[in-house]
C-alpha cells in the first residue's frame, strides 16, 4: 500500500493532464478561432476598381486617389500644431479632440485624423510630413466621375453593410461595395479580387511581420472595365430636359435591346456622393420624401400608361381577328355602355377606323374594340386571359429579367384578379367592368422601361431583346444569353403594319402633328393619364400625367423611347416634346426644333408648383386652364 | 579498494536530457523577438543564457557524479544549515525582482537560494529519518522531521514566494513511505475537500453533506462502528473548518487570492484581468490541435500573448507549437521519469538513499502537477517553474543537482 500510493497519484495526474489536453487541443476547436482572432491580422490590398465607359467609349467613371492623414498616437512627438491646423484647415480644438479620440481607440493602432485631403492640401502636407512624427498619409481610392449626370445609371459605392458581410464572406468591415446601378449589378466584375496579407500581431496589436512568411498571401487582381449601352450625350440632354419636372424616360435601341438612356427626375450629380460631402448629401436626398431624388422613377415608378396602351389593344384585336383595319366605330364625345355609364372622349371627326382611332386617340373606338376582344370568348374570364396572354408576351406585367439593380413588375390584370375583386361567382362581371384597360387606365400599370420595351417591340414588329445596360466587359462584347435571345410576341408581324402606320400618322396629322422633326420619320403615341394621390389619408386627383412613346426612323428604328412626366397635363405638352427632341438629338446629334426645347425649359413651364399643390393644404385646381397656352 | 559499482541509470539521464533540450527549444521560440533570429548562443537573449546554463549544468553533473558518495550523507547537516543561512540572509542582502525578495545578486549574476534549499532539506530529512536513533512512528520524531521541513518553508513564505514554500508538502511522500500514519494524508485531503466544497456550494451544504455521511457510516458499518464521541468530534471539526474557511476566504484573503481560486472553480470568468494568463494560455494550447503549428510558428507565442511564457507558462508553447502529440509526450516523459525514480528509490538498500529518492520524486511531481495544472487551467495560479523546462539558471541547476545526487547515490547502491 505504502509503495503503491505515489504510483497511483502520478499515473492519475498523468491521465487527467492527457485528458484535459485532449479536450483543449482536439475536442474543443473554439480555441483555434480565438487564437487567429487575437494573433493574426488580415490586411487587404485593394485593386483598382474597373472603369465605366459609355457606348461610344467615352470615359464616365474612373478612380481618383484620396489621402487620409493617419496617426499612431504612441509614435507622436511634439509638433507645430498651429502649422498643421493651417495646412489641413482644422480648428486647433478639433484637432486635439480627434487626437484624444484616437488615443482612446488605441495608442498602437492607426486612426484617421483628417479624411480625404484635397489635392492641394495633400501636395503641401507631403512636403512637411517629416516634421510630424507619428502621422502618416494613407492613400485610398475613390470614384472619379467624368460626367455630372447618370447618377441613377451608375449608382455609387459605399461601405458594405453588416448584413452583406454575413451573407458574402468575400467582404469585410470597411470594404466598399457598389450600391444601385451598374456599380451594384456589375460589382463582381468591377471590383476585381482583393489581395490578402496575413500579418502576425503581438499582444499590443502591433505588426511583427508576415504570418508564416506570407505563404497564404495573395496578390490583388484588377477590376475589369465595362462599357455600358448608355449614350452619354443623350442621357445628359434628357436629364437637362427633365429639369423642374418629375418622371422617367427610357430609350432603347430596338435592334439590340440596349438601353440608350435611363433618366429619372429629379436626380443629382454623382460626384455629390463622393468624399467628405457624401454623408450630408445622402441624408438630405434620403429625407426628401416628396421629390425622392434617390428613387429611380424610370424603373421603379408604376404609372397608368394611358393612351399609348391603345396600340396594344389594336394589335390584339387584329391578332384575334375581331376587327378589320377598315371597320369604323362612331364616337359622340365618348362611349356609352349602359345605365348611364359613359367613357368620355375629346372632339374629333366620327366615325373612325383603326388608323384614325390611333392618330386621334379615340377612347370610344378602343372601348368598343376592347369589348370585342373580351366578348369573342364564351365567358369574360376566358376573354380576359386571352387578352392577358397577349399583353404578357411583350414582357409586361412581370419583371423583365434585365441587368438593372432594381425593378417592378407593373400590373396586367387577369381573370382571377377580377374574380377576386367582384367576388365571383357570387357576383358576375363582364367586359364593361374592365373597360378602362382599353385606354391604359384603371388596373393597368407599367414602369417607363416596360412601356419603352413595348414600343421597341412594336418597332421590331413583334420581337424584343430583354433591355439591358451592359455592352462590353473588358473590351469584349457580351455573350449573356439573357440578352442575346429573341423574345417573340404572340402577334404576327403583318398585324403591326397598320398600328405602326397609325402611330406614324399621330405625327403626320394626329395628336403630335406639331412635334414633327424635319428629315426624321417618327411613329409615336400621346398619352394623358388620370392619377390620384393619398395625402394624410385623403385621396386626391392630381393633374394628369404627360406620357409619350415614339420610335424612329419608322423604316429602320434606331431608337424607341417612352417618356413619363408626372402631372404634365397632357401627352403632347411635355412628353411629346421631350421624346421628339431626344430622338432628334440621338439621330442627328443636334437640335433643329429649338422652339420645343425653349418651351420645355422655360422656367414659366416648370412643374414645381404643380408638385406643391397636394401638400399646400389648400384646395387646388387640376388640369387648370392657366397653362393651356400652347399645345 | 575495489568497490563494486552499479553504474549510472542511463534511462533517467536520457529523459533528463530530452526534457532539458526540448525545454530549450521552447524557450527559444517563446523568447524570440520580432527581429531576425540571431545566434542561438547570443548571451543578450534569454535563449542564449539558457544555453549557457545548460552547458554549465553538464559541468555540474560531472562534478556531482565525481564526488565521493559518502559526502552527501556526511555533510547534509552542513549543507542544510548553509541553505537556512542563505535563506535568512535574503532578508538583509536580498534583491527584489517583480515583488519578491528571492535573489542574491552578484554583478549581473543572480542566484535564487530557494531552488537549492529543497535539496538541502531532502538531504537533511533523509539523514535524520535514516538515523538509527530515529523512529518515525513516534510522534516526537515526526515533529522533529516536521521542523526540518518547515524551517526553510517558513523562511521562503515571507519573500513572498508561497508557491515555492508549498512545494515542501512534497516531503510527505518520503515520510509516508517510511511509515507515518496515512491519517495525516486523510486529514489533509479532508481539509482540501472541505475547503473546495465550501467555496463551491457554501458551508450550509457542506454541513448537510458531513452529517449525512457520518450518519451513513454509523448505520452501515455495524461491525467496526466508530465511537459516537469520535464521530461527533469529526463532524463538529469538519463543520467548524467549513465555516472558518468561509470566513477566512471572504474576510482574510485578499481579492487576488480569491480570484485565483474562483477562476479554477469556474465561478468568475474575467479574461482581461486576473483570468488573462489562464485564458491566453488555454487559447495558445487549444489552438495547437493534434500536431501543433510547428516550431517557432506559434502565433500566440510569437505575439507574446501569454505572460511569463518562457518561465512558468513554458508548457503553453509546447501545446501551441507541438500540439497534443508534443504536449502529450512531455507529460508522458515526466510520468516515466517519476515512475523510474520510484523504481530506483525502491531498489535502494540504504534508507538514506530511499528517503532522498522519494523526496526527489515528491518535489519533481509537485512542480509538475502544480505547473502544468495551472497552465491548462485546472489548478489555481501558483508561480512555480516546470522542472528542466522553464527558463532560469537557479531552477535548472537546482533540479539538476537534486536529480543527479540521487543518480550518484543510486550508482553506489551495491557498496553497502
Amino acid at each position: 500500500m505504502r509503495r503503491i500510493l505515489l504510483y497511483v497519484i502520478i499515473l492519475t495526474t498523468g491521465f487527467i493532464f492527457l485528458g484535459r489536453l485532449f479536450y483543449l487541443q482536439v475536442v474543443d476547436d473554439s480555441f483555434a478561432v480565438r487564437s487567429n482572432d487575437n494573433a493574426v491580422k488580415v490586411v487587404y490590398d485593394y485593386p483598382q476598381r474597373g472603369y465605366i465607359y459609355d457606348r461610344d467609349g467615352e470615359l464616365m467613371v474612373s478612380n481618383q486617389p484620396s489621402y487620409d492623414v493617419m496617426v499612431i498616437p504612441r509614435n507622436l512627438k511634439p509638433f507645430d500644431t498651429t502649422e498643421l491646423c493651417a495646412i489641413v484647415s482644422l480648428e486647433r480644438k478639433e484637432l486635439e479632440r480627434r487626437l484624444d479620440k484616437a488615443k482612446i481607440y488605441s495608442p498602437f493602432l492607426p486612426s484617421v485624423i483628417v479624411p480625404q485631403l484635397t489635392k492641394s492640401e495633400y501636395a503641401f502636407l507631403q512636403e512637411k510630413m517629416r516634421n510630424y512624427e507619428g502621422f502618416y498619409i494613407q492613400k485610398r481610392s475613390l470614384r472619379d466621375y467624368h460626367v455630372d449626370h447618370s447618377a441613377n445609371v451608375l449608382g455609387f459605392i459605399a461601405e458594405v453593410a453588416p448584413a452583406t458581410i454575413k451573407k458574402n464572406p468575400y467582404y469585410s468591415s470597411g470594404d466598399l461595395i457598389g450600391r444601385k446601378g451598374v456599380e451594384s449589378v456589375y460589382e463582381d466584375t468591377l471590383r476585381g479580387v482583393k489581395g490578402v496579407k496575413y500579418i502576425q500581431k503581438d499582444k499590443l496589436n502591433r505588426d511583427i511581420g508576415p504570418y508564416k512568411d506570407g505563404i497564404y498571401d495573395t496578390l490583388p487582381e484588377r477590376g475589369k472595365d465595362i462599357t455600358i449601352s448608355v449614350d452619354s450625350d443623350l442621357q445628359a440632354y434628357g436629364e437637362y430636359l427633365m429639369t423642374n419636372k418629375r418622371g422617367g424616360i427610357i430609350a432603347i435601341e430596338p435592334s439590340s435591346g440596349e438601353i440608350l438612356s435611363m433618366i429619372t427626375a429629379p436626380t443629382y450629380d454623382p460626384a455629390d456622393l463622393v468624399g467628405r460631402k457624401r454623408s450630408p448629401n445622402f441624408s438630405k436626398m434620403w429625407l426628401d420624401s416628396t421629390a425622392r431624388p434617390l428613387y429611380d422613377r424610370s424603373i421603379l415608378a408604376q404609372y397608368p400608361p394611358g393612351s399609348p396602351f391603345k396600340t396594344m389593344n389594336a394589335l390584339i384585336a387584329l391578332q384575334e381577328g375581331v376587327v378589320d383595319t377598315d371597320d369604323t366605330f362612331s364616337c359622340h364625345h365618348g362611349y356609352s355602355y349602359g345605365r348611364g355609364r359613359k367613357m368620355g372622349c375629346h372632339a374629333h371627326s366620327s366615325p373612325v377606323n383603326m388608323n384614325q382611332g390611333i392618330a386621334q386617340s379615340c377612347n370610344s373606338y378602343f372601348a368598343q374594340v376592347y369589348r370585342k376582344i373580351i366578348e369573342k370568348y364564351p365567358t369574360p374570364q376566358e376573354g380576359m386571359d386571352a387578352w392577358n396572354k397577349h399583353v404578357r408576351s411583350f414582357g409586361l406585367g412581370d419583371y423583365l429579367g434585365n441587368d438593372l439593380s432594381t425593378g417592378r413588375p407593373g400590373k396586367i390584370p387577369t381573370s382571377e384578379y377580377y374574380n377576386q375583386i367582384y367576388d365571383y361567382p357570387t357576383y358576375k362581371w363582364y367586359a364593361t367592368a374592365t373597360l378602362s384597360n382599353a385606354i391604359g387606365q384603371g388596373e393597368v400599370l407599367l414602369t417607363p422601361i416596360q412601356l419603352a420595351n413595348m414600343t421597341a417591340t412594336i418597332a421590331n414588329k413583334g420581337w424584343y431583346y430583354t433591355p439591358h445596360m451592359i455592352k462590353k466587359i473588358d473590351g469584349k462584347p457580351i455573350k449573356d444569353e439573357r440578352f442575346t435571345k429573341k423574345h417573340q410576341t404572340t402577334i404576327d408581324p403583318e398585324n403591326f403594319e397598320p398600328v405602326i402606320q397609325g402611330m406614324h400618322d399621330v405625327y403626320n396629322n394626329g395628336t403630335a402633328r406639331s412635334l414633327q422633326i424635319d428629315g426624321i420619320e417618327i411613329a409615336g403615341k400621346t398619352g394623358t393619364a388620370e392619377n390620384f394621390v393619398r395625402v394624410n389619408g385623403k385621396r386626391m386627383q392630381l393633374t394628369d400625367h404627360s406620357i409619350f412613346v415614339a420610335f424612329a426612323p419608322v423604316d429602320d428604328p434606331k431608337i424607341a423611347i417612352a417618356v413619363f412626366v408626372e402631372n404634365g397635363y397632357w401627352g403632347g405638352r411635355y412628353g411629346g416634346k421631350i421624346a421628339s427632341l431626344m430622338i432628334e438629338k440621338y439621330i442627328k446629334g443636334k437640335i433643329t426644333r429649338q422652339d420645343l426645347e425653349d418651351y420645355v425649359m422655360d422656367p414659366k413651364n416648370s412643374l414645381e408648383d404643380e408638385y406643391e399643390k397636394p401638400y399646400s393644404g389648400e384646395p387646388f385646381l387640376i388640369n387648370d386652364g392657366k397653362k393651356n397656352g400652347w399645345l | 579498494m575495489a568497490r563494486k559499482t552499479a553504474g549510472f541509470d542511463w534511462l533517467t539521464i536520457l529523459i533528463y536530457f530530452l526534457l532539458v533540450c526540448f525545454g530549450w527549444a521552447n524557450i527559444y521560440s517563446a523568447s524570440l523577438g520580432s527581429g531576425p533570429a540571431g545566434n542561438y548562443f547570443d548571451l543578450n537573449e534569454v535563449y542564449g543564457k539558457q544555453a549557457l546554463w545548460i552547458g554549465l549544468s553538464i559541468f555540474i553533473i560531472v562534478i556531482i557524479l565525481a564526488i565521493e558518495v559518502k559526502f552527501y550523507q556526511r555533510f547534509s547537516s552542513v549543507i542544510y544549515i548553509t541553505a537556512l543561512v542563505l535563506l535568512a540572509g535574503l532578508f538583509v542582502f536580498g534583491k527584489t525582482i517583480s515583488g519578491a525578495t528571492s535573489w542574491y545578486a552578484i554583478g549581473s549574476f543572480r542566484l535564487q537560494p530557494s531552488e537549492f534549499a529543497k535539496i538541502a532539506t531532502a538531504l537533511a530529512l533523509a539523514k535524520y529519518v535514516s538515523d538509527i536513533q530515529t523512529n518515525i512512528k513516534l510522534f516526537s520524531h515526526q515533529f522533529k522531521a516536521f521542523i526540518i521541513i518547515a524551517l526553510p518553508a517558513l523562511l521562503i513564505v515571507p519573500q513572498p514566494d508561497p508557491g515555492s514554500a508549498m512545494v515542501y508538502a512534497a516531503f510527505f511522500f518520503p515520510l509516508y513511505r517510511e511509515g507515518i500514519s496515512a491519517l495525516y494524508l486523510v486529514l489533509a485531503l479532508t481539509g482540501v475537500l472541505i475547503f473546495v466544497g465550501t467555496l463551491l456550494i457554501g458551508p450550509i451544504w457542506v454541513t448537510i453533506a458531513v452529517v449525512v455521511l457520518a450518519a451513513l457510516s454509523f448505520l452501515l458499518k455495524k461491525k467496526k462502528r466508530p465511537g459516537i464521541p469520535l464521530l461527533l468530534f469529526i463532524v463538529v471539526a469538519c463543520i467548524g473548518l467549513s465555516f472558518s474557511v468561509n470566513y477566512i476566504f471572504n474576510n482574510v484573503f485578499e481579492q487576488r487570492h480569491r480570484d485565483r481560486f474562483n477562476i479554477v472553480l469556474g465561478k468568475e470568468v474575467d479574461s482581461r484581468g486576473i483570468g488573462y494568463n489562464t485564458n491566453q494560455s488555454e487559447i495558445a494550447i487549444g489552438s495547437g490541435g493534434w500536431t501543433g503549428k510547428g516550431w517557432t510558428e506559434g502565433t500566440q507565442t510569437k505575439g507574446h500573448f501569454v505572460p511569463e511564457q518562457h518561465t512558468d507558462y513554458i508548457f503553453s508553447t509546447v501545446g501551441e507549437e507541438w500540439g497534443f502529440v508534443g504536449s502529450g509526450i512531455v507529460v508522458l516523459l515526466f510520468v516515466c521519469l517519476l515512475l523510474r525514480l520510484i523504481f530506483l528509490a525502491e531498489r535502494q538498500k540504504s534508507q538514506f538513499n530511499r528517503i532522498y529518492g522519494y523526496s526527489v520524486v515528491g518535489i519533481i511531481f509537485l512542480h509538475f502537477m502544480v505547473n502544468i495544472g495551472m497552465v491548462i487551467g485546472i489548478f489555481p495560479t501558483v508561480g512555480i517553474p516546470l522542472p528542466f523546462f522553464s527558463y532560469g539558471g537557479s531552477g535548472l541547476w537546482g533540479f539538476t543537482i537534486l536529480l543527479f545526487i540521487f543518480i550518484r547515490l543510486d550508482s553506489d547502491r551495491l557498496s553497502f
